[in-house]
Protein backbone atom coordinates (compact mmCIF):
# COMPACT_ATOMS: atom_id res chain seq x y z
CA UNK A 1 0.00 0.00 0.00
CA UNK A 2 1.32 3.47 -0.79
CA UNK A 3 1.51 6.34 1.67
CA UNK A 4 -1.28 8.12 -0.17
CA UNK A 5 -3.50 5.05 0.16
CA UNK A 6 -2.66 4.63 3.84
CA UNK A 7 -3.52 8.25 4.52
CA UNK A 8 -6.71 8.15 2.51
CA UNK A 9 -7.95 5.05 4.34
CA UNK A 10 -6.91 6.51 7.69
CA UNK A 11 -8.88 9.68 7.01
CA UNK A 12 -11.85 7.58 5.97
CA UNK A 13 -11.69 5.57 9.19
CA UNK A 14 -11.42 8.66 11.36
CA UNK A 15 -14.41 10.25 9.63
CA UNK A 16 -16.33 7.02 10.06
CA UNK A 17 -15.58 6.89 13.77
CA UNK A 18 -16.39 10.55 14.21
CA UNK A 19 -19.58 10.76 12.24
CA UNK A 20 -21.26 7.38 12.20
CA UNK A 21 -23.04 5.69 15.03
CA UNK A 22 -21.07 2.46 15.19
CA UNK A 23 -21.26 -0.33 17.73
CA UNK A 24 -18.24 -1.09 19.86
CA UNK A 25 -17.11 -4.13 17.90
CA UNK A 26 -17.13 -2.23 14.61
CA UNK A 27 -15.42 0.76 16.20
CA UNK A 28 -12.70 -1.44 17.63
CA UNK A 29 -12.14 -3.16 14.30
CA UNK A 30 -11.87 0.22 12.56
CA UNK A 31 -9.60 1.55 15.25
CA UNK A 32 -7.26 -1.40 14.88
CA UNK A 33 -7.20 -0.98 11.11
CA UNK A 34 -6.51 2.73 11.60
CA UNK A 35 -3.58 1.95 13.87
CA UNK A 36 -2.18 -0.38 11.22
CA UNK A 37 -2.33 2.34 8.55
CA UNK A 38 -0.89 4.86 10.97
CA UNK A 39 2.06 2.59 11.71
CA UNK A 40 2.62 1.87 8.04
CA UNK A 41 2.49 5.56 7.13
CA UNK A 42 4.96 6.41 9.90
CA UNK A 43 7.27 3.68 8.72
CA UNK A 44 7.22 4.95 5.17
CA UNK A 45 7.77 8.52 6.31
CA UNK A 46 10.70 7.70 8.52
CA UNK A 47 12.45 5.51 5.98
CA UNK A 48 14.63 8.25 4.59
CA UNK A 49 16.36 6.35 1.86
CA UNK A 50 16.79 9.21 -0.56
CA UNK A 51 18.82 8.08 -3.49
CA UNK A 52 20.07 9.96 -6.45
CA UNK A 53 20.88 7.93 -9.48
CA UNK A 54 22.13 8.85 -12.86
CA UNK A 55 20.27 7.31 -15.77
CA UNK A 56 22.68 6.25 -18.44
CA UNK A 57 21.70 4.96 -21.85
CA UNK A 58 23.76 2.00 -22.94
CA UNK A 59 24.28 0.43 -26.29
CA UNK A 60 21.54 -1.94 -27.38
CA UNK A 61 18.77 0.31 -26.12
CA UNK A 62 19.26 -0.52 -22.44
CA UNK A 63 19.30 1.81 -19.48
CA UNK A 64 21.68 1.65 -16.56
CA UNK A 65 21.37 3.40 -13.19
CA UNK A 66 24.48 4.72 -11.54
CA UNK A 67 24.45 5.90 -7.94
CA UNK A 68 25.46 9.46 -7.74
CA UNK A 69 27.60 10.71 -4.90
CA UNK A 70 26.88 14.23 -3.82
CA UNK B 1 -6.39 7.87 -75.69
CA UNK B 2 -7.94 8.24 -79.15
CA UNK B 3 -10.50 10.96 -79.56
CA UNK B 4 -12.52 10.06 -76.52
CA UNK B 5 -13.37 13.26 -74.68
CA UNK B 6 -13.84 11.52 -71.37
CA UNK B 7 -10.98 9.12 -71.39
CA UNK B 8 -8.53 9.71 -68.53
CA UNK B 9 -5.47 11.84 -69.00
CA UNK B 10 -2.21 10.43 -67.70
CA UNK B 11 -2.15 10.21 -63.91
CA UNK B 12 -5.78 11.18 -63.43
CA UNK B 13 -8.33 8.71 -62.13
CA UNK B 14 -10.61 7.49 -64.92
CA UNK B 15 -14.00 9.15 -65.12
CA UNK B 16 -16.93 8.18 -67.24
CA UNK B 17 -18.52 11.59 -67.20
CA UNK B 18 -17.67 15.33 -67.14
CA UNK B 19 -17.06 17.13 -63.81
CA UNK B 20 -19.55 19.61 -62.48
CA UNK B 21 -18.05 23.03 -61.75
CA UNK B 22 -18.64 22.74 -58.02
CA UNK B 23 -17.15 19.31 -58.15
CA UNK B 24 -13.97 20.42 -59.85
CA UNK B 25 -13.76 23.43 -57.54
CA UNK B 26 -13.98 21.14 -54.52
CA UNK B 27 -11.30 18.89 -55.96
CA UNK B 28 -9.08 21.88 -56.67
CA UNK B 29 -9.61 23.19 -53.21
CA UNK B 30 -8.60 19.88 -51.67
CA UNK B 31 -5.55 19.77 -53.92
CA UNK B 32 -4.52 23.32 -53.06
CA UNK B 33 -5.04 22.88 -49.36
CA UNK B 34 -3.15 19.64 -49.28
CA UNK B 35 -0.28 20.83 -51.45
CA UNK B 36 1.61 23.07 -49.04
CA UNK B 37 -0.14 23.23 -45.73
CA UNK B 38 0.47 26.00 -43.26
CA UNK B 39 3.55 28.09 -44.05
CA UNK B 40 5.15 31.43 -43.29
CA UNK B 41 5.08 33.87 -46.19
CA UNK B 42 6.84 37.18 -46.38
CA UNK B 43 5.39 40.04 -48.37
CA UNK B 44 3.91 43.53 -48.45
CA UNK B 45 0.35 44.14 -47.42
CA UNK B 46 -1.84 46.21 -49.75
CA UNK B 47 -5.51 47.00 -50.06
CA UNK B 48 -6.46 45.78 -46.61
CA UNK B 49 -10.20 45.98 -45.95
CA UNK B 50 -11.80 45.37 -42.58
CA UNK B 51 -15.34 44.21 -42.80
CA UNK B 52 -18.14 44.70 -40.32
CA UNK B 53 -17.99 40.97 -39.68
CA UNK B 54 -14.47 41.37 -38.34
CA UNK B 55 -12.77 39.59 -41.23
CA UNK B 56 -9.83 41.21 -43.01
CA UNK B 57 -9.24 40.96 -46.76
CA UNK B 58 -5.94 42.05 -48.26
CA UNK B 59 -3.34 41.33 -50.90
CA UNK B 60 0.17 40.16 -50.20
CA UNK B 61 2.68 41.01 -52.84
CA UNK B 62 6.30 41.33 -53.74
CA UNK B 63 7.81 42.82 -56.94
CA UNK B 64 6.97 39.71 -58.97
CA UNK B 65 3.64 38.37 -57.74
CA UNK B 66 0.60 38.86 -55.59
CA UNK B 67 -1.90 36.65 -53.78
CA UNK B 68 -5.29 37.45 -52.27
CA UNK B 69 -5.54 36.80 -48.55
CA UNK B 70 -8.25 36.55 -45.94
CA UNK B 71 -7.98 36.52 -42.18
CA UNK B 72 -11.07 35.39 -40.29
CA UNK B 73 -12.47 37.18 -37.30
CA UNK B 74 -11.26 34.47 -34.88
CA UNK B 75 -7.70 35.44 -35.76
CA UNK B 76 -8.09 39.18 -36.39
CA UNK B 77 -9.42 39.53 -32.84
CA UNK B 78 -6.10 38.36 -31.53
CA UNK B 79 -4.07 40.39 -34.03
CA UNK B 80 -5.01 43.85 -32.76
CA UNK B 81 -5.10 46.67 -35.28
CA UNK B 82 -4.27 45.83 -38.90
CA UNK B 83 -0.89 46.86 -40.38
CA UNK B 84 -0.95 49.92 -42.63
CA UNK B 85 -0.80 49.44 -46.40
CA UNK B 86 2.75 48.91 -47.58
CA UNK B 87 3.92 47.26 -44.36
CA UNK B 88 6.18 44.30 -44.88
CA UNK B 89 4.86 41.36 -42.89
CA UNK B 90 5.16 37.66 -42.23
CA UNK B 91 1.93 35.83 -42.43
CA UNK B 92 1.31 32.28 -41.29
CA UNK B 93 -1.22 31.01 -43.79
CA UNK B 94 -2.62 28.06 -45.63
CA UNK B 95 -3.57 28.34 -49.32
CA UNK B 96 -7.16 27.60 -50.15
CA UNK B 97 -9.68 28.03 -52.94
CA UNK B 98 -12.76 30.18 -52.58
CA UNK B 99 -15.12 27.96 -54.51
CA UNK B 100 -17.88 30.51 -55.09
CA UNK B 101 -15.50 32.74 -57.02
CA UNK B 102 -12.95 30.20 -58.06
CA UNK B 103 -10.31 32.38 -56.47
CA UNK B 104 -7.13 31.17 -54.93
CA UNK B 105 -6.30 32.83 -51.66
CA UNK B 106 -4.29 32.49 -48.52
CA UNK B 107 -6.13 32.02 -45.29
CA UNK B 108 -3.97 33.71 -42.66
CA UNK B 109 -3.92 33.02 -38.95
CA UNK B 110 -1.04 35.28 -37.91
CA UNK B 111 0.22 38.58 -39.29
CA UNK B 112 3.47 39.94 -37.88
CA UNK B 113 5.27 43.04 -39.21
CA UNK B 114 8.80 41.92 -40.17
CA UNK B 115 10.30 44.92 -38.45
CA UNK B 116 8.97 43.67 -35.13
CA UNK B 117 10.05 40.07 -35.15
CA UNK B 118 12.99 37.84 -35.71
CA UNK B 119 13.02 34.41 -37.22
CA UNK B 120 12.97 32.71 -33.81
CA UNK B 121 9.84 34.54 -32.78
CA UNK B 122 8.10 33.64 -35.98
CA UNK B 123 8.99 30.03 -35.53
CA UNK B 124 7.87 30.16 -31.94
CA UNK B 125 4.50 31.57 -32.95
CA UNK B 126 4.10 28.86 -35.58
CA UNK B 127 4.96 26.17 -33.03
CA UNK B 128 2.56 27.61 -30.49
CA UNK B 129 -0.26 27.53 -33.00
CA UNK B 130 0.60 23.98 -34.04
CA UNK B 131 0.62 22.82 -30.40
CA UNK B 132 -2.59 24.65 -29.73
CA UNK B 133 -4.15 23.11 -32.80
CA UNK B 134 -3.31 19.63 -31.50
CA UNK B 135 -4.77 20.42 -28.12
CA UNK B 136 -1.44 20.15 -26.35
CA UNK B 137 -1.92 23.46 -24.57
CA UNK B 138 -5.44 22.66 -23.39
CA UNK B 139 -6.08 22.98 -19.68
CA UNK B 140 -8.06 19.74 -19.69
CA UNK B 141 -4.84 17.96 -20.51
CA UNK B 142 -3.15 19.04 -17.28
CA UNK B 143 -2.74 16.15 -14.89
CA UNK B 144 -2.67 16.43 -11.11
CA UNK B 145 0.70 15.93 -9.44
CA UNK B 146 1.24 12.88 -7.22
CA UNK B 147 0.83 13.82 -3.54
CA UNK B 148 3.79 11.74 -2.35
CA UNK B 149 6.20 10.99 -5.19
CA UNK B 150 8.35 7.91 -4.74
CA UNK B 151 10.54 8.23 -7.79
CA UNK B 152 11.06 11.39 -9.78
CA UNK B 153 12.86 11.83 -13.08
CA UNK B 154 14.85 15.00 -13.39
CA UNK B 155 15.75 16.14 -16.88
CA UNK B 156 18.39 18.81 -16.73
CA UNK B 157 22.01 19.57 -17.33
CA UNK B 158 24.26 17.19 -15.38
CA UNK B 159 26.63 19.76 -14.04
CA UNK B 160 24.50 22.84 -13.55
CA UNK B 161 23.55 24.58 -10.33
CA UNK B 162 19.96 23.62 -11.15
CA UNK B 163 20.57 19.99 -10.24
CA UNK B 164 22.16 21.01 -6.96
CA UNK B 165 19.30 23.40 -6.10
CA UNK B 166 16.65 20.80 -6.77
CA UNK B 167 18.40 18.06 -4.82
CA UNK B 168 18.90 20.43 -1.87
CA UNK B 169 15.18 21.17 -1.71
CA UNK B 170 14.33 17.50 -2.15
CA UNK B 171 16.61 16.38 0.69
CA UNK B 172 15.22 19.00 3.03
CA UNK B 173 11.56 18.39 2.26
CA UNK B 174 11.13 14.83 1.08
CA UNK B 175 14.15 12.58 1.55
CA UNK B 176 12.00 9.55 0.75
CA UNK B 177 12.01 9.81 -3.00
CA UNK B 178 14.53 8.47 -5.41
CA UNK B 179 15.61 11.01 -7.97
CA UNK B 180 16.66 9.69 -11.34
CA UNK B 181 18.76 12.23 -13.16
CA UNK B 182 18.51 12.10 -16.91
CA UNK B 183 21.07 14.57 -18.08
CA UNK B 184 20.80 16.48 -21.31
CA UNK B 185 22.41 19.45 -22.90
CA UNK B 186 19.99 22.30 -22.37
CA UNK B 187 21.39 24.82 -24.81
CA UNK B 188 23.40 25.09 -27.95
CA UNK B 189 23.64 22.62 -30.78
CA UNK B 190 22.36 19.17 -29.99
CA UNK B 191 20.24 20.43 -27.10
CA UNK B 192 16.96 19.71 -28.88
CA UNK B 193 17.97 16.14 -29.76
CA UNK B 194 19.34 15.60 -26.26
CA UNK B 195 16.22 16.88 -24.56
CA UNK B 196 13.96 14.79 -26.78
CA UNK B 197 16.06 11.69 -26.10
CA UNK B 198 16.04 12.37 -22.33
CA UNK B 199 12.28 12.92 -22.26
CA UNK B 200 11.73 9.74 -24.22
CA UNK B 201 13.91 7.91 -21.74
CA UNK B 202 11.72 9.13 -18.89
CA UNK B 203 8.82 7.15 -20.29
CA UNK B 204 10.88 4.00 -19.81
CA UNK B 205 11.59 4.73 -16.16
CA UNK B 206 9.38 3.72 -13.29
CA UNK B 207 8.73 7.20 -11.96
CA UNK B 208 5.61 9.07 -10.94
CA UNK B 209 6.71 12.58 -11.80
CA UNK B 210 9.09 14.35 -14.18
CA UNK B 211 10.88 17.63 -13.65
CA UNK B 212 12.24 19.50 -16.63
CA UNK B 213 14.52 22.28 -15.47
CA UNK B 214 16.99 24.79 -16.70
CA UNK B 215 18.48 27.91 -15.17
CA UNK B 216 18.16 31.41 -16.53
CA UNK B 217 19.69 32.52 -19.79
CA UNK B 218 19.20 34.65 -22.82
CA UNK B 219 16.24 34.13 -25.11
CA UNK B 220 18.51 32.22 -27.51
CA UNK B 221 19.85 30.04 -24.70
CA UNK B 222 16.34 28.93 -23.89
CA UNK B 223 15.49 28.34 -27.54
CA UNK B 224 15.50 24.54 -27.28
CA UNK B 225 12.52 24.73 -24.93
CA UNK B 226 10.52 26.47 -27.65
CA UNK B 227 11.29 23.76 -30.16
CA UNK B 228 8.31 21.85 -31.40
CA UNK B 229 10.05 18.47 -31.07
CA UNK B 230 10.90 19.16 -27.42
CA UNK B 231 7.37 20.37 -26.74
CA UNK B 232 5.86 17.27 -28.27
CA UNK B 233 8.27 15.09 -26.28
CA UNK B 234 7.10 16.85 -23.10
CA UNK B 235 3.50 16.17 -24.06
CA UNK B 236 4.31 12.49 -24.61
CA UNK B 237 5.79 11.89 -21.14
CA UNK B 238 3.37 9.45 -19.47
CA UNK B 239 3.64 11.02 -16.00
CA UNK B 240 2.93 14.62 -14.98
CA UNK B 241 5.67 17.09 -15.94
CA UNK B 242 6.66 20.19 -14.02
CA UNK B 243 8.78 22.53 -16.06
CA UNK B 244 10.96 25.32 -14.80
CA UNK B 245 12.84 26.96 -17.60
CA UNK B 246 14.75 30.19 -17.15
CA UNK B 247 13.64 32.97 -14.88
CA UNK B 248 10.17 33.85 -13.74
CA UNK B 249 9.64 36.20 -16.67
CA UNK B 250 10.55 33.61 -19.32
CA UNK B 251 7.75 31.39 -20.44
CA UNK B 252 8.84 28.74 -22.89
CA UNK B 253 6.49 26.70 -25.02
CA UNK B 254 7.62 23.62 -23.09
CA UNK B 255 6.28 25.39 -19.99
CA UNK B 256 2.92 25.75 -21.69
CA UNK B 257 2.79 22.08 -22.62
CA UNK B 258 3.90 20.85 -19.18
CA UNK B 259 1.29 19.99 -16.57
CA UNK B 260 2.64 22.65 -14.22
CA UNK B 261 5.04 25.50 -14.67
CA UNK B 262 7.31 26.65 -11.87
CA UNK B 263 8.99 30.06 -11.95
CA UNK B 264 12.38 28.62 -10.91
CA UNK B 265 13.96 25.16 -10.52
CA UNK B 266 13.83 25.44 -6.71
CA UNK B 267 10.16 26.33 -6.91
CA UNK B 268 9.64 23.29 -9.13
CA UNK B 269 11.20 21.14 -6.42
CA UNK B 270 8.94 22.69 -3.78
CA UNK B 271 5.99 21.92 -6.01
CA UNK B 272 7.13 18.34 -6.58
CA UNK B 273 8.15 17.34 -3.07
CA UNK B 274 5.82 17.66 -0.10
CA UNK B 275 7.23 18.66 3.26
CA UNK B 276 7.77 15.52 5.34
CA UNK B 277 7.48 17.34 8.68
CA UNK B 278 4.19 18.75 7.58
CA UNK B 279 2.90 15.31 6.58
CA UNK B 280 4.15 13.87 9.90
CA UNK B 281 2.25 16.43 11.94
CA UNK B 282 -0.82 15.79 9.84
CA UNK B 283 -0.43 12.13 10.74
CA UNK B 284 -0.19 12.98 14.46
CA UNK B 285 -3.38 14.92 14.16
CA UNK B 286 -5.07 11.94 12.52
CA UNK B 287 -3.78 9.69 15.32
CA UNK B 288 -5.42 11.99 17.88
CA UNK B 289 -8.68 11.94 16.03
CA UNK B 290 -8.51 8.16 15.73
CA UNK B 291 -8.12 7.78 19.51
CA UNK B 292 -10.86 10.34 20.09
CA UNK B 293 -13.01 8.48 17.62
CA UNK B 294 -12.76 5.28 19.63
CA UNK B 295 -13.39 7.07 22.93
CA UNK B 296 -16.93 7.97 21.94
CA UNK B 297 -18.27 4.46 21.18
CA UNK B 298 -16.43 3.19 24.29
CA UNK B 299 -18.15 5.79 26.45
CA UNK B 300 -21.49 4.96 24.89
CA UNK B 301 -20.94 1.26 25.55
CA UNK B 302 -19.99 2.00 29.13
CA UNK B 303 -23.10 4.05 29.66
CA UNK B 304 -25.15 1.31 28.11
CA UNK B 305 -23.53 -1.22 30.43
CA UNK B 306 -24.26 0.92 33.46
CA UNK B 307 -27.84 1.30 32.38
CA UNK B 308 -28.07 -2.51 31.98
CA UNK B 309 -26.65 -2.92 35.51
CA UNK B 310 -29.29 -0.63 36.85
CA UNK B 311 -31.99 -2.55 35.09
CA UNK B 312 -30.60 -5.82 36.46
CA UNK B 313 -30.62 -4.50 40.01
CA UNK B 314 -34.19 -3.27 39.64
CA UNK B 315 -35.33 -6.60 38.26
CA UNK B 316 -33.55 -8.41 41.07
CA UNK B 317 -35.05 -6.41 43.86
CA UNK B 318 -38.48 -6.76 42.32
CA UNK B 319 -38.05 -10.55 42.34
CA UNK B 320 -36.77 -10.58 45.92
CA UNK B 321 -39.76 -8.51 46.96
CA UNK B 322 -42.04 -11.06 45.41
CA UNK B 323 -40.33 -13.86 47.32
CA UNK B 324 -40.52 -11.90 50.51
CA UNK B 325 -44.25 -11.47 50.15
CA UNK B 326 -44.67 -15.21 49.49
CA UNK B 327 -42.69 -16.07 52.59
CA UNK B 328 -44.81 -13.70 54.64
CA UNK B 329 -47.99 -15.22 53.31
CA UNK B 330 -46.77 -18.72 54.13
CA UNK B 331 -45.68 -17.59 57.57
CA UNK B 332 -49.18 -16.28 58.27
CA UNK B 333 -50.71 -19.58 57.19
CA UNK B 334 -48.25 -21.49 59.37
CA UNK B 335 -49.14 -19.33 62.29
CA UNK B 336 -52.82 -20.04 61.90
CA UNK B 337 -52.05 -23.73 62.20
CA UNK B 338 -49.86 -23.34 65.27
CA UNK B 339 -51.10 -25.29 68.38
CA UNK B 340 -50.50 -22.16 70.35
CA UNK B 341 -53.37 -20.57 68.47
CA UNK B 342 -55.61 -23.45 69.71
CA UNK B 343 -54.57 -22.82 73.25
CA UNK B 344 -55.48 -19.17 72.67
CA UNK B 345 -59.03 -20.28 72.19
CA UNK B 346 -59.10 -21.70 75.82
CA UNK B 347 -57.84 -25.22 75.41
CA UNK B 348 -55.07 -26.72 77.50
CA UNK B 349 -52.65 -29.56 76.89
CA UNK B 350 -51.60 -32.04 79.58
CA UNK B 351 -48.08 -33.32 79.29
CA UNK B 352 -46.29 -35.88 81.33
CA UNK B 353 -43.07 -35.01 83.08
CA UNK B 354 -41.33 -36.55 80.09
CA UNK B 355 -43.13 -34.11 77.81
CA UNK B 356 -45.45 -36.73 76.35
CA UNK B 357 -48.98 -35.46 75.68
CA UNK B 358 -51.48 -37.15 77.93
CA UNK B 359 -54.45 -37.83 75.72
CA UNK B 360 -56.45 -40.47 77.68
CA UNK B 361 -57.59 -41.04 81.27
CA UNK B 362 -55.57 -44.21 81.17
CA UNK B 363 -52.46 -42.13 80.66
CA UNK B 364 -52.93 -40.78 84.21
CA UNK B 365 -52.66 -42.42 87.59
CA UNK B 366 -53.55 -41.10 91.11
CA UNK B 367 -51.06 -38.59 92.56
CA UNK B 368 -49.25 -38.48 89.27
CA UNK B 369 -47.60 -35.09 88.57
CA UNK B 370 -48.00 -33.56 85.16
CA UNK B 371 -47.76 -30.22 83.35
CA UNK B 372 -50.74 -28.32 82.14
CA UNK B 373 -49.77 -26.08 79.19
CA UNK B 374 -51.97 -23.04 78.64
CA UNK B 375 -51.80 -20.26 76.07
CA UNK B 376 -49.50 -18.05 78.10
CA UNK B 377 -47.45 -20.67 79.95
CA UNK B 378 -47.51 -23.89 81.95
CA UNK B 379 -48.44 -24.89 85.52
CA UNK B 380 -47.41 -27.96 87.52
CA UNK B 381 -50.44 -30.19 88.50
CA UNK B 382 -51.17 -33.50 90.24
CA UNK B 383 -53.99 -36.06 89.87
CA UNK B 384 -56.02 -36.45 93.07
CA UNK B 385 -58.74 -38.90 92.01
CA UNK B 386 -58.49 -41.76 89.70
CA UNK B 387 -62.31 -42.23 89.18
CA UNK B 388 -62.70 -39.81 86.34
CA UNK B 389 -65.30 -39.95 83.64
CA UNK B 390 -64.60 -41.59 80.32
Amino acid sequence: MTLAEDLRRLEEIVRHLEEDDLDLDRSLALFEEGIRHLRQAREILSAADARVQEVVAEAGDTIRMVDRDE
Amino acid sequence: MGGDLFSPADGVAPRDRAFGVAEIAALLRAAVEGAIGQVWIRGEITGLKRYQSGHWYFTLRDPDAQVRCVMWRTYTQRAGSPPADGTEVYILARPSLWEERGELRLSAVVVLPTAAVGVAERERERTRLALEHDGLLALERKRPLPAFPRAVALVTSADGAVLHDILTVQRRRWPLATVLVVSARVQGSGAVEDLVRALQMVSRLSVDLCLLARGGGSREDLGAFDDERVCRAVAAVPVPVISAVGHETDVSLADLVADRRAPTPSAAAEMAFPDRDHVMSGLDHLADRLAQGLRRPTRLAQERLLRSGDRLATAWSRRIGRWQRTVERHAAQLEALSPLRVLERGYAVAQGTDGRVLRRVADLSPAMPFTLRLADGAVAARVDNRGGTR
